[in-house]
Parts: structure tokens; C-alpha cells; sequence
């Protein structure tokens, strides 16, 4: 019973600083990321937005700061403010500052449920990459590659492993808008595909499938449809679970590290 | 020449040189806009809050010929780049308005150039949830007021730039923040908080234009013992942080002798636990005596509120016949995407139809309550309009000549609300778990990429006649809109949205008539004025004031 009492003891010290230590050598639980995420959602996102990506010059969840260089910059930032602007102090415990850390953190592979997921091999995965998976005829990583599909050079840093693995299975379950592909008929019949960039009111810009840069007057336009499905094929029985897990660890090295 | 007659020669002279030197600005030159439509004296351009123009030189046939002016950054020194929600005042051809959050200009209205600026000495301690902004300023006399985002309410000579009296209204460190262009009642200069996001207990206050001194104050969430604090639970003091904030300019009409203010939502936002009841008065309409601050009546729009739909909507006055006799009445576009049509004489419930497509009721009942159909859950509730509103505080219009209510409105949008823990923390927002949408935040840079589809949100002009309640047009855009309407007596609208655009419509019909790329969203309301002779119209968008007039 002593040696029980004790062990709880030592837990409940270790406690505050579990997640501020997890913070410093960016390992994080799930339970960290999801208590993270509900300190932000009630705590930050009234000004920093659900995607921490309101206040200019600033993306949270893509590792943008204005102020910080770093994790433990964070927490302090979170504590105490910043004077003379609107980021205003808080009375966040290290350990609390830290699970929001971890929840903007979050797109680094992570553990579930406090155990760490098997990670594959990411030169294997590379080469699933290249080879069986085809993944290269479509996608571009630095620099090599077609330009019409996402580029995914810096996609480990922007989207968890479980996003990109359950993008690898059925790739219909989200199509983010920034990924849609449009379709247009041009009023002399002319068919046009490519990934749609931008729209207003009076016109569509795209990069079309040979990679054109085109923008299109609404009024020239027939017809236009928004692709809802992903042009991407699912990888469920194509690949085995050991290749899927390769492949997720070689996404998640992509960092978009600057050239 | 004797002296005498040079003297008169100068004068002579200095009388065709300097442009006509009208009396100070007096509350009757405010309740007669009509007579000097080259000036706009007030934020919505008259005091019935039309946002309309007497003004016709810009006509449906020459529109085309619009071309920019000037343009003036609205960046303030050294401050990080915000967006500019700014409506000016032009007075005999000077234009004032304010830049990020709290420096004021005077400007040649015709050329831009500035005559000089006034910065004041703002807090740290400052927080607002939306933006250090500012939408205006009030003049009174030769005075300016302005409100600052730390909560001080300034009086500021026109003539030279320097302060006259500065009263600090309330608390900054708590999120109390004043953002809104203060509005002249006679004597008095009112105003209120914005802060609904930190827990505040809003108030609608005025202020001796002379001195400073604080005339009276209505809590817009009342306390034990006063009426409406039934709304609130018995027991609890939730009414203390219960919100209802004031960050829109009101109307005010001599005849009833009213003032009519709409009130923010209740805190906390989006989880309403800790406050069951109505929550008066927030999500309201007020009508107050301006002598005294009495509450003459009020008009709920939202009892209960979940959704952050406040009623901070600009409340437009018109007479007009109704049902056969002619009657008193307010138009207000909510943002919980009902229209209103009330009589402002007694706050009775006329009309309210949606504009927008709505779930969370299912219309309103004879008595102007919303018959509720959906609330907050644990799971997530998804709710048609969404968090920012079918429209918000971006000015609508009312053309006394086509009779028609112009509302910018958001299409289609929805958000999912998640009930969250909530705590009250001192400085702190006080909200529950914000809600999820598909349109993004408004930006302080260049039009927002836009990749969504039509089903996940739009924007539009409506044009709606209040006797019908018909929809008369819609002018629609692909992406949603924060900018205020403007209409003239040429029968003319400009708006723009947050693609960059600035534009004209036919009043009567909405087609487009003409459009300027001004390269930033326009969150702002478009205003107009004339000097010389020569009719401008003046729009924010992004960082900078646009201003246009007739090719010569």
C-alpha cells in the first residue's frame, strides 16, 4: 500500500510536467492532443480561428509564429501574453500550455491512446512512392513530378499520419477545397480539367491538366462543375498494411524544408 | 485705397478663394441631413440610419464613367496591418475618419491630402475578439468623438486635431472595447461596449458633449430587481458576464424621441448552461429615451440565444403605409436570418420572414417569437445561418424612392455548434467551444482563395420590398460579403464583397452597372458626398479608402 501511495505520489508531481516535457521533445499523446484541442478550441480559437489561422501573419497549426522559435517560446506566449497587442495573458498551468502545444503540434506522427503507432520504413515507402504505387504519375515532391494533384513536399508538416492514411484508403472521405478539381465547358464546346485555384463572382482560375495557368470569364463559360469525388484510386487492397504504413512514414518525412 | 477699403478688398477676395465656412455642425444640421446632401454628417448618413444619398449626379446611365480619385492608406503608424471598417464624415469638404485602431485624419475630401492626424495613447491592456477597429467617428459643434479600443471616449477639436476632454468609460482589461462610430443625440454623445466574447455586462451609456460627464447608463443585461432580470436564472450570477454589447451605431427619431440600439449576443456564446432563461436584453432591440436612458420598450429577436446571433444590426427607420394607414416603422435584418419589420412606436412585432435559409426555427409566431427548433448539443448541432450571421453589422439600405430594403447577406452558410466547458476568467473569453464553418475569417490582405461550392456558402445583395415582404432581386457573388449598401436618389446601389470588387446596381432591378477592383476585402460601408459641385463615393477595403467620381 505504501509503495502503491508512493508510485500515485510521484505521479501526481510528475503530472504538471509530463506534457511540457512532451512539449519540449516533441513527443505527444493522443490524450494530450485531444486536451489540447479543447483548451483551443474555448481558449484561442476566438481569435486565432479553428485553424489558428485568423490573425495575419500567423498559422498555429503550420508552425508560423510571429514572436515564438519555439515550443517553450509557446507556452510562455500562452501564459503570459504579449504586451501591446492582442494576445492577451492566461492563468494556463505549464502542463495545460503544453497539451495546447501538442494539439498544434499535432500533425507530426503522434501516439494513440498512449501507445506509439508502429511507424514503417520511410525509404521503403519512398520507393512505394516512385514504384508500386504509382503515387509520382500524379503528385510532385520537390520539385519532380506533375504539378495538376496536390504537391506533397511539405504535406508531413501540414496533415497528421491517420489524415494521410485514411486518405490512402478511400480518398473520397475528404476532399479538402483546396484540392478540387473543376470541370468546364467553354461555350464553343470546348472541354477544360484542372485544379480549381480560385473563383469570384465574374471569373474561375485553374491550372489545367497541361498545366496551364488559365482564367476564365464566368461569361464565356457554358457550364461548370465542381468535382466531388477525388480523382485519386483508393489504396485499401492495392496495398498491404506494412506497405500503407511505409508509405505514411515517408509522407510524414515531407517537411517542405526550404531549398 | 484707404484702409478700410483694402480690409474689404481682402476680404472680398478670401470670401471667393476659401470655400463657404458654414456654422459649426448643430443637432439640427443633423436632423436635416436632407438639406446639404453634399455632406454626411452622421455614420449612417441621417439619423433614420437610411445610409442613403440625396445625392444624384452618378445616375445608371453614367455610372460607367466612374473612375478612382484617390486612394488613402488607412494603415495606421506603426501599427501591424488591419482592416479598415471605417464609414467617414465629410463636413464642407473636409473628410474625417480613423485609421486602425484609433488614429483620426482630416482630409481634403477632394484630393486625399491630409490636414493632420491624432493619434492617441492606447493600453496594452486592450483585447477585442474581432479586430482593433474602429468603424467612426460622431461631430457635434466643431467636436469629433471617437470611442478606443481601451474604452475611452474622446472629444477632439475638428479644427486642429487636439483633445478636448477624455473619459475613460469603462474597462479594457476585462474586454470591454469601444469600436463603434458614437452617435449626437442633442446634447450627448452615446455609445456602448463591444466584448460579448469576454464575458462583459453590456451597457448603452451617454455623455455630455460639452464636458464629458456621464448622463446615464442602461445596462442592456439587468440587474437583481430591475425588469427583465427574470429572464436570467433566479440564484446565479450569470447576468454579471451575461454579455449583450453594443458595437453598432443606433437611430434615433425626434418625433418619438427614441433612440433604438441593437444589443450583442449573451455570454457565454455557445454555451447557454450557465444562463437558462430569455436573456434579456440581449439579442434585442432597445428603444431608450435619449433624455434619460429609460427603456421606452424593447424587441427580442433571439430569446436564449446558442448561436452568436446578435441583433447588433443597424436599425433603419421609415414611415410609410402599412396595411392600409400609414405607420412608424423599423427594418432590421437579423443576423439569425430573419427580416423585421417593427413599429418603432411601441416595438410591436409586424412582419418577420427568413431571408437566408434557416433551421434552427421554423418561422416566427404571431406574438414575434421564433418557434426553436434545434439547440446546442455535446455531439455538435449543425445550424443554418452560420456563426458570422445571414448578415451582421454591415450597414443595409433604404431608398425612401423605390421603398425597396437593400441587406448584404450570406448565402447558404451554416456552422456546427459543440457544446464545450466554459468558466469565467477575468480578461479571459468567455464563450464555450467555438463553432466550425466552411467560410473562412476575413483577412486583412487580398480577397480570400476561394475553392468552395455554392453549397457551402455565398454571398448576395437582396432587394426586398418591406410592404410584401417579397424579394424584389438578389445580385449574387461566389463569395460572402462584409460590406455595407449605399443607395442614391438616382436609384443607384454600391456594395462590394470580399472577392475585391467594388460596384454598382440598378436599385430597381440589381443588374450590374459598373465595378472597380480595389484588391481587398470590403468590410466597410460605402458613403458619398459631394465638393464643388462634383459627387464622390468613398469605400474601405482591405487597408486603404477608395474614392470615385465621374471621369471629367
Amino acid at each position: 500500500m505504501k509503495r502503491c501511495l508512493l508510485s500515485i505520489a510521484i505521479q501526481v508531481l510528475l503530472l504538471p510536467w509530463t506534457a511540457l516535457l512532451a512539449a519540449q521533445d516533441h513527443s505527444y499523446t493522443q490524450a494530450d492532443v485531444e486536451n489540447g484541442a479543447r483548451l483551443y478550441q474555448s481558449s484561442c480559437a476566438g481569435c486565432h480561428g479553428p485553424n489558428g489561422d485568423m490573425v495575419p501573419g500567423i498559422e498555429l497549426q503550420r508552425g508560423r509564429f510571429r514572436h515564438a522559435t519555439g515550443d517553450t517560446d509557446i507556452i510562455r506566449i500562452i501564459q503570459s501574453g504579449i504586451p501591446g497587442t492582442t494576445m492577451p495573458p492566461s492563468s494556463f498551468t505549464d502542463a495545460q500550455a503544453g497539451t495546447i502545444v501538442a494539439f498544434l503540434r499535432s500533425g507530426v506522427p503522434t501516439t494513440d491512446g498512449g501507445t506509439r503507432i508502429v511507424r514503417g520504413d520511410a525509404s521503403k515507402g519512398r520507393a512505394i512512392f516512385e514504384g508500386k504505387g504509382r503515387c509520382g504519375t500524379c503528385h510532385r515532391v520537390d520539385g519532380v513530378g506533375p504539378r495538376v494533384a496536390p504537391d506533397l513536399s511539405d504535406i508531413g508538416a501540414i496533415r497528421p499520419a491517420r489524415e494521410l492514411e485514411q486518405k490512402l484508403v478511400d480518398p473520397n472521405a475528404l476532399v479538402r477545397p483546396a484540392n478540387r478539381f473543376i470541370e468546364i465547358v467553354m461555350k464553343d464546346g470546348t472541354k477544360v480539367t484542372g485544379h480549381l485555384l480560385n473563383q469570384d463572382t465574374f471569373s474561375i482560375k485553374l491550372l489545367d491538366s497541361r498545366e496551364r495557368l488559365l482564367s476564365l470569364a464566368k461569361r464565356d463559360l457554358r457550364e461548370y462543375t465542381y468535382v466531388k469525388d477525388s480523382p485519386m484510386p483508393s489504396y485499401r487492397d492495392a496495398l498491404t498494411a506494412g506497405e500503407l504504413g511505409d508509405l505514411v512514414t515517408y509522407l510524414v518525412s515531407l517537411k517542405g524544408e526550404r531549398p | 485705397m484707404t484702409i478700410t477699403c483694402r480690409v474689404a478688398a481682402w476680404v472680398a477676395v478670401l470670401s471667393l478663394a476659401v470655400a463657404p465656412v458654414r456654422a459649426q455642425v448643430s443637432f439640427e444640421r443633423l436632423l436635416h441631413t436632407s438639406q446639404e446632401p453634399q455632406n454626411w454628417l452622421t455614420y449612417s448618413g441621417t439619423l433614420f440610419s437610411h445610409r442613403y444619398t440625396p445625392l444624384n449626379q452618378i445616375t445608371p446611365a453614367n455610372v460607367k464613367n466612374l473612375e478612382l480619385q484617390w486612394v488613402f492608406q488607412t494603415r495606421g503608424p506603426a501599427e501591424p496591418t488591419e482592416k479598415s471598417e471605417a464609414t467617414p464624415l465629410v463636413i464642407d469638404g473636409v473628410m474625417y475618419t480613423v485609421l486602425s485602431p484609433n488614429h483620426v485624419v482630416a482630409l481634403d475630401a477632394a484630393t486625399g491630402r491630409m490636414f493632420w492626424m491624432y493619434s492617441p495613447r492606447l493600453s496594452p491592456l486592450a483585447r477585442v475578439c474581432c479586430g482593433r477597429v474602429n468603424r467612426g467617428l460622431a461631430i457635434l459643434g466643431d467636436t469629433l468623438f471617437m470611442g478606443t479600443i481601451d474604452g475611452h471616449l474622446i472629444a477632439i477639436d475638428a479644427k486642429n486635431g487636439k483633445p478636448i476632454w477624455d473619459v475613460n468609460v469603462t474597462r479594457p482589461e476585462l474586454g470591454y472595447s469601444l469600436t463603434m462610430a458614437p452617435l449626437i443625440v442633442k446634447d450627448k454623445v452615446i455609445i456602448g461596449p463591444a466584448g460579448g466574447e469576454y464575458g462583459i455586462r453590456g451597457f448603452i451609456a451617454a455623455f455630455d458633449a460639452k464636458t464629458g460627464k456621464e448622463s446615464w447608463r442602461f445596462h442592456t443585461v439587468p440587474g437583481p430587481g430591475q425588469p427583465g432580470f427574470e429572464s436570467w436564472p433566479a440564484g446565479s450570477n450569470a447576468w454579471e458576464h451575461g454579455g449583450g454589447s453594443i458595437w453598432v451605431t443606433g437611430s434615433y427619431d425626434p418625433d418619438l424621441n427614441l433612440t433604438y440600439w441593437g444589443v450583442g449576443n449573451p455570454g457565454p456564446d455557445w454555451n447557454a448552461d450557465p444562463r437558462p432563461g430569455d436573456n434579456l436584453y440581449t439579442d434585442s432591440v432597445v428603444a431608450l429615451d435619449p433624455d434619460t436612458g429609460a427603456l421606452k420598450w424593447h424587441y427580442q429577436f433571439t430569446p436564449h440565444d446558442e448561436f452568436d446571433y446578435d441583433a447588433t444590426q443597424v436599425p433603419v427607420l421609415a414611415d410609410m403605409e402599412w396595411k392600409g394607414r400609414p405607420r412608424k416603422v423599423m427594418l432590421s435584418a437579423n443576423r439569425n436570418g430573419f427580416w423585421y419589420v417593427l413599429d418603432r412606436s411601441t416595438g410591436e412585432f409586424l412582419q418577420g420572414k427568413p431571408f437566408v435559409r434557416v433551421n434552427w426555427a421554423e418561422g416566427i409566431d404571431e406574438k414575434g417569437r421564433p418557434k426553436r427548433t434545434l439547440n446546442a448539443t455535446p455531439e455538435g448541432t449543425l445550424v443554418y445561418p452560420n456563426n458570422q450571421g445571414a448578415t451582421n453589422w454591415y450597414s443595409p439600405s433604404y431608398s425612401p424612392r423605390t421603398g425597396l430594403f437593400y441587406i448584404p447577406t450570406w448565402m447558404d452558410t451554416y456552422s456546427t455548434y459543440t457544446k464545450g466547458d466554459v468558466q469565467y476568467k477575468e480578461g479571459n473569453q468567455y464563450t464555450g467551444r467555438f463553432p466550425t464553418m466552411t467560410v473562412p475569417a476575413l483577412r486583412t490582405g487580398p480577397g480570400n482563395i476561394n475553392q468552395r461550392t455554392p453549397q457551402e456558402g455565398w454571398g448576395a445583395i437582396q432587394a426586398f420590398d418591406p410592404k410584401s415582404g417579397e424579394l424584389k432581386w438578389q445580385f449574387k457573388m461566389a463569395d460572402v460579403t462584409d460590406s455595407g449598401v449605399l443607395a442614391t436618389a438616382s436609384d443607384l446601389v454600391f456594395a462590394g464583397g470580399r472577392e475585391g470588387y467594388f460596384f454598382a446596381l440598378d436599385a430597381r432591378t440589381g443588374a450590374e452597372l459598373w465595378r472597380g477592383s480595389v484588391g481587398g476585402q470590403v468590410s466597410a460601408g460605402p458613403m458619398s458626398y459631394a465638393v464643388n459641385g462634383r459627387q464622390y463615393v468613398a469605400i474601405s477595403a482591405g487597408s486603404a479608402l477608395f474614392v470615385y467620381a465621374l471621369h471629367q
